[in-house]
Parts: structure tokens; sequence; C-alpha cells
């Protein structure tokens, strides 16, 4: 044994050296990825993001997508009390009519925010009876604001001159001169099914379902379940119809931009591949167009049709076209120089012509690949679709950086998100689908 | 011989080879018929929606498509002598670019690469996640970068980090896929060895299965960084820093520095090149081993 492990000490020597390199390599890997992270976290100035950053802003884009909130809100100088969900005149309750949990007397009105709070409006002015804490009185004097409350005031009330607000669980008050607000906040998206305006808000869902097919009807001028789906479709708030429509036009524009590219690049593939093409100048010249294509990148494609066709879905369908192009191109002649050529040779001994040769002997080798790329592609571009509408101006991408751009209807933002995500595992499971349809033959 | 006399059954295949062939291929003459006019119907209506919700005219597009190129690059030939001075000022958004790309795809490859050992059958460490965990990359990769980092601006303010952030996730959603497919294919005999001498699990990922699969993991981690250099230029354009902004804010500028589109525009154009080239290199050598 020991003449083993002396013998071929030499011959050890260079394994042993060579491992020595790799363990080396194998620190500096991870030595490297750290050294660039902390050059990222001094660049991109990650310390002074905590500073930056609006944790409000977040805690109001959560708490808006799983919930909604009404306002009940007094004019002060014409003493007219207006109830409306998030605010919007789309979800104002009409005239003299507010939440059972708002009650009107002549010359008060008393708001029950649940556990105890309960928000007084009268003729001199506003209280806030919070339990455990006591009672916030604020009345108008002179040219401000008079504050009541047990001292020392908490830090969620924010008090000035000119401005009283108190942020608890139950809700958010503010006070000022012209106007007094309370918000109440409730769990779920407000009116996704009906807006106020429809006789089928607030119904109950199994008196809704019940009610479907037979039933009296609600809304006595149409059957319950017409009714039902056009006050859905066209709700003001959510815009189903118009929301519907733009994922349509979404995928719209993945499909004509993926298809159209596929169909543009296949005979250009042909000119660019070595074994169809014997004009190396032409195939060259094609090439570099491909590379071009697909470097100028579908942001300045995308930026060069918009200026030429306006905003729209087509525009789109076309910058996502361009773009392919390139891809298509490359890999579609690549895959045409990998055929078997024998089959061509069959072809050809049958006195094909080239356009025979190249439908019967080159087409049914290719098509798998091709296909399998173009599906490939249809989903990807479902997901680009949603980017390059939001910068032409078509399709869901355009209503989400609306919404977003609001910045207040992120309960929106989070009902387009979900659609997108879900358009897209639909396109992903489709294509995954037509491509073992069509390739295989399952 | 009952088909003799009385003719094939309905629905049967005729008895002749010939004619059995001639049979098949009429049907898929038809089939692939019907598909190819499904198909060219849905592209021609397709297009003509597309067209009428359009606000521009295709045709009339067609004819004003070479104007604003032309217009922009006669401006910025007049004033050829500022561009190498502007291609110069652009590099450092270029290279707050580069730099999105490259640390997202960084951290979402490295996410994704334990997250694909979680998720692969056979090799997991804990068989009950696989389904949870797909369905968890599946969303992520749903979810088009845009989405997540205008939600972010919002929160964290314009700049870099939200589109970091923005295509880390995405990243990690897709090479956590593509990483899980290629070890379902690793060869499992260096795992039980390692199993078999009381290795732990990390252990066994670590010198069973990272060793096998690392080169094509290489690969896909550098043509997603390929990708993510142009989602980055794109996120620009939205408001997330880096040469994408540059780009917009010159654009809205409109006529009068267009010297500076096209100086910003070369800049990207010839990285992009760059980085594919590269990109295309190093994944040949990965996958070759040459």
């Amino acid at each position: 044994m020991t003449a083993t492990f002396a013998q071929p000490a030499a011959a050890t020597a260079p394994i042993l050296s060579a491992m020595r390199r790799r363990r080396l390599a194998a620190l500096a890997v991870p030595a490297v990825i750290l050294a660039y992270f902390a050059y990222i976290f001094v660049s991109f100035d990650i310390a002074g993001l905590a500073q930056r950053a609006r944790m409000d802003n977040a805690a109001i884009l959560l708490a808006d997508f799983v919930s909604h909130k009404v306002h009940v809100s007094r004019d002060n100088r014409s003493g007219t009390l207006v109830s409306a969900i998030e605010g919007e005149a789309k979800g104002t309750y009409p005239d003299g009519t507010h939440p059972d949990w708002v009650t009107v007397e002549p010359s008060r009105t008393v708001i029950d925010l649940g556990g105890g709070h309960v928000v007084t409006y009268d003729e001199a002015g506003a209280r806030y009876d919070v339990p455990g804490y006591g009672l916030i009185d604020i009345r108008p004097e002179g040219g401000g604001l008079h504050l009541t409350a047990p001292e020392p005031l908490p830090d969620w009330i924010n008090a000035s001159g000119n401005r009283v607000t108190v942020t608890t669980d139950a809700g958010r008050f503010t006070y000022t001169r012209s106007k007094v607000e309370t918000f109440r906040y409730f769990a779920g998206w407000e009116l996704f099914f009906f807006t106020l305006d429809s006789p089928y808000h607030g119904k109950g869902a199994l008196a809704l379902l019940g009610g479907l097919m037979t039933g009296e009807r609600i809304d006595p001028a149409r059957a319950n379940i017409i009714g039902m789906a056009e006050d859905f479709w066209n709700n003001r708030m959510w815009r189903h119809g118009d929301v519907a429509w733009a994922i349509f036009e979404t995928i719209l524009m993945a499909f004509l931009g993926t298809f159209g590219a596929a169909i543009i690049s296949l005979p250009l593939a042909f000119l660019a591949a070595r074994n169809f093409n014997l004009l190396a100048p032409v195939r060259f010249a094609l090439r570099r167009v491909f590379d071009f294509v697909r470097g100028v990148d579908g942001l300045i494609w995308t930026i060069i049709l918009s200026r030429a066709f306006g905003p729209g879905p087509m525009t789109g369908a076309l910058a996502i076209l361009i773009t392919d192009i390139g891809s298509f191109g490359k890999t579609f002649s690549e895959a045409l120089e990998n055929i078997d050529e024998k089959q061509v040779e069959g072809v050809r001994s049958t006195g094909a012509t080239a356009f025979q040769r190249a439908r019967f002997g080159v087409i049914p080798q290719v098509t798998p690949v091709l296909l399998s790329q173009v599906l490939y592609y249809l989903e990807s571009n479902t997901r680009s679709a949603t980017v390059v509408g939001a910068i032409v101006g078509g399709g869901i991408g355009l209503m989400l950086t609306q919404a977003i751009q609001t910045q207040k209807d992120w309960e929106e933002v989070a009902y387009y998100m979900v659609l997108i995500i879900l358009m897209v595992m639909l396109m992903d499971s489709f294509s995954g689908w037509l491509r073992r349809k069509l390739i295989k033959g399952e | 011989m009952v088909d003799v006399a009385f003719g094939p059954e309905p629905g049967k295949k005729p008895a002749t080879p010939a004619a059995a062939y001639l049979h098949d291929l009429r049907r898929k003459r038809l089939y692939g018929g019907l598909l190819l006019i499904f198909f060219v119907a849905s592209m021609a209506s397709g297009f003509l929606v597309a067209q009428e919700r359009n606000a521009g005219d295709f045709l009339d597009g067609l004819q004003r498509l070479g104007d604003f190129p032309s217009e922009v690059f006669a401006e910025a030939w007049d004033k050829r002598g500022n561009l190498p001075g502007l291609m110069w000022a652009a590099v450092p958004s270029l290279i707050e670019t580069v730099n999105i790309a490259l640390a997202s795809t960084l951290i979402g490859a490295l996410v994704a690469a334990f997250l694909s050992l979680l998720m692969t059958r056979g090799i997991a460490r804990w068989p009950r996640l696989i389904p949870v965990l797909r369905r968890v990359t599946d969303a992520f990769r749903a979810l088009p970068e845009i989405v997540i980092a205008l939600m972010l601006i919002y929160i964290l303010g314009g700049g870099a980090v939200p589109a970091m952030i923005a295509i880390a996730l995405h990243t990690t959603g897709a090479l956590g896929k593509l990483f899980s497919e290629v070890a379902e294919n690793a060869d499992l005999k260096p795992i039980e060895g390692l199993s078999s001498v009381g290795a732990t699990w990390g252990q066994q990922m670590w010198f069973g299965v990272i060793p096998q699969v690392a080169p094509n993991w290489l690969s896909y981690a550098l043509l997603r960084f390929e990708i993510n250099v142009r989602a980055s230029a794109i996120l620009g354009f939205v408001g997330a820093g880096g040469i994408g902004y540059e780009l917009k804010i010159a654009m809205q500028w409109g006529g009068g520095r267009y010297d500076q589109v096209v100086a910003i525009f070369l800049v990207l154009f010839l990285t992009i090149v760059v980085i594919d080239r590269l990109s295309d290199r190093g994944r040949e050598k990965l996958v070759t081993g040459r």
C-alpha cells in the first residue's frame, strides 16, 4: 500500500495543484459576487433608500389592495352631507341616502365606525368619541379651529391651526374649515359586481343566484340574468367590459406580431441559409439586417413606429413584429442549415422544382423546430405586449399604467395584475397544448 | 371478406394500403386546409380590428415610417461634431442600465438556483413543497416587470432599485423553471453516493448536483442577462432610471436635441450588440466545452 502512495507522488502533483486552483476559483467566485453587490449597494444608494422610501405609501397601497373606504363628508359652508365609496363620483350614494351606519337627524349626523368609535357632526362643529381615550371636540372659532381633547395629545392626532386629522384603527377623521370628512374602512373590493345605481346592488349573493333564472324580476324591464349580466359588464367603477376588451387587444397584439413575424421571416430565412442561397453577399447582408433589427431593441422600434402610426394596438403589433423578425430570421435560418439533405435529395430525384423541394423536402423537417419557437415567442410576447401597450397606448398595459398613475385606484391595479397573471398563464398552457398537439400529434 | 361483400364499415379505413394512404392524406389535407383558412381569417380580421382601434392608418403610417428617423438623423448629421461628446456623456447612465441588468440577473439566478433544487422531483428537500414553489415561480414569471416597477416607484421613488427588484423577480421565475428542467435531467447516482457517506442535503446538492448542471445554468443565466439589459432599458423609459430615462427626456424635448437621441441610441445599440456577441460566445463555450 505504501508503495502505491509513494510511487505516484510525482504524478499527483499536477492534480493537486489543479485542485488547489479550483478551490481558489471556488472561493474567488463568491468573493467577486460579494464585491459586486457591495459596489451596487453604494452605487444605487441603497442605504439612502431607507429614508427616501415612503412607507406610508406602501401601507396605502397594501390596504387598498384588499380593502376599500367609504367617505362621509360634510361641506361646512353649505352643510350638504355626501356619502361616497372611495370618494368617487361613480360611487356616490344617491341624494339623501347613506349607508346604514350613518344616522342623519335634522340637526346632527351620527357616524358609527364600529367598536365604540362614534363621530358626530353637528352645527357647532364635530366630535369624535374614541373608546379608551375620550372625546375629541372640534369647533371653528374665528379664523381657526379650536380643539378640545384629553391632554397630552397622542401622536395619532395631528392638529394645526387649520386642520385636525385623527387616525385610528376604526377609520380616519379630518376636519378643515371648509370640510369635515370621515373614512370607514371595509374589507374587500367595493362594488365589484354592481354599482350603487344598479337595482341588483346589495341584494346578497344567494338571493341573486336563487332568482337568476326564475323568481320575481328585480328590475321589471329586464329578465334577472340579462339585467345582472348587463349591469356587471357595464359596471362604471370597474369597467369589466373595457377590461375584457383590453385583454383581448393585448393578446391580439401578441398574436399578430408573432405570427406576422414568422410569416415574413420564413422566406427571408431561406435566403439567409447557406444551403439554399449560394450568393454569399446576400446571405451576409440579410444576417446583418437580422442582427441590426434585434440589436436596435423593441423599445426603439416601438418609439419610431408610434410616431408613424399613432397610438393603438396595431402599432404595438408592428413593434413586436419587427423585433421578432430579427430573432426568427436568425433561428429559422440556423434550423434550415441543420436539415438532413437526404430528404431534399430524394425529392429532387423525382424532378421536383426548387419550390417543391422546399415544400416537401425541407418544410416537414423544420416545422416542429419553427413551430415550437413561434409558440414559445407567442407566450413571451403576451407579456411584452403588456409593456409595449403601456408605451404605445393600447390594451391592458395602458389601463394598468393609467391606474397606477392616478396613485389611488390600487384595487384596480391589483385586479389588473391578477388578470395579467391569469392571461399569461393561460397563454402559456395554451401554447404548450398547441405545441404538443401539432408537433407530437397527440 | 365481410368487407368485400358489404363494403367497409363507416369510419373504418379502406382495405388496401394505397387507398388507406390516400384516405389519410385527404383527411390531413382537409384538416391542414381548415387550419390554414382559420389562421388566415383570424390574422386578417385581427389586423382589421387592430387597425380600426389604432389612431393612425396602416398605409398612411407606412409612408410616414421614414419621416421621424430621417428627421432625427438629418439633425444629428448636421451636429455630428457633438456626437462623440454626447455619447461619452451617456456612458454613466448606460453603466447604470447594465448594472441594473447584471445585479438583477445575479440575484435572480442565485434565488432561482436555490428554488429550482427545491422544486425538482427526486432531489427536493421537502417534496410536498414542489407544487407550491412551482405555482409561485409561475406567478413570478407571468408578472411583467413593468407592473412591479411602477408600483415600487410609487413606494421607493424613481431610480435604479425598483427596476432591479422588478427584473430580479421576473428573472427568478423564468430561470427557476429552466434551472429545474436542467436539474431534472441530472444523474442521481452522485447524490446516492454522497448520501451513503452521510452528506447533508446541502452537501449533496453542492457536490452532487451543482457540478453537473453548472454549465447549462450559466448558459441560461447569460441568455437572461442579454434579455435583462433590454428590459432595463425599457423600464428606464417608464421612469426607472438608466439610459432609457435619458432617452425619454431627450425625446420629449423634441427637435433640437435629436443629436442626443442619436448618441444615446448608438451607445445602447453598440452595447446590446457587444453583450449579445459575448454571451453568444460564452454560451457556446459552456455548452460544447470548447
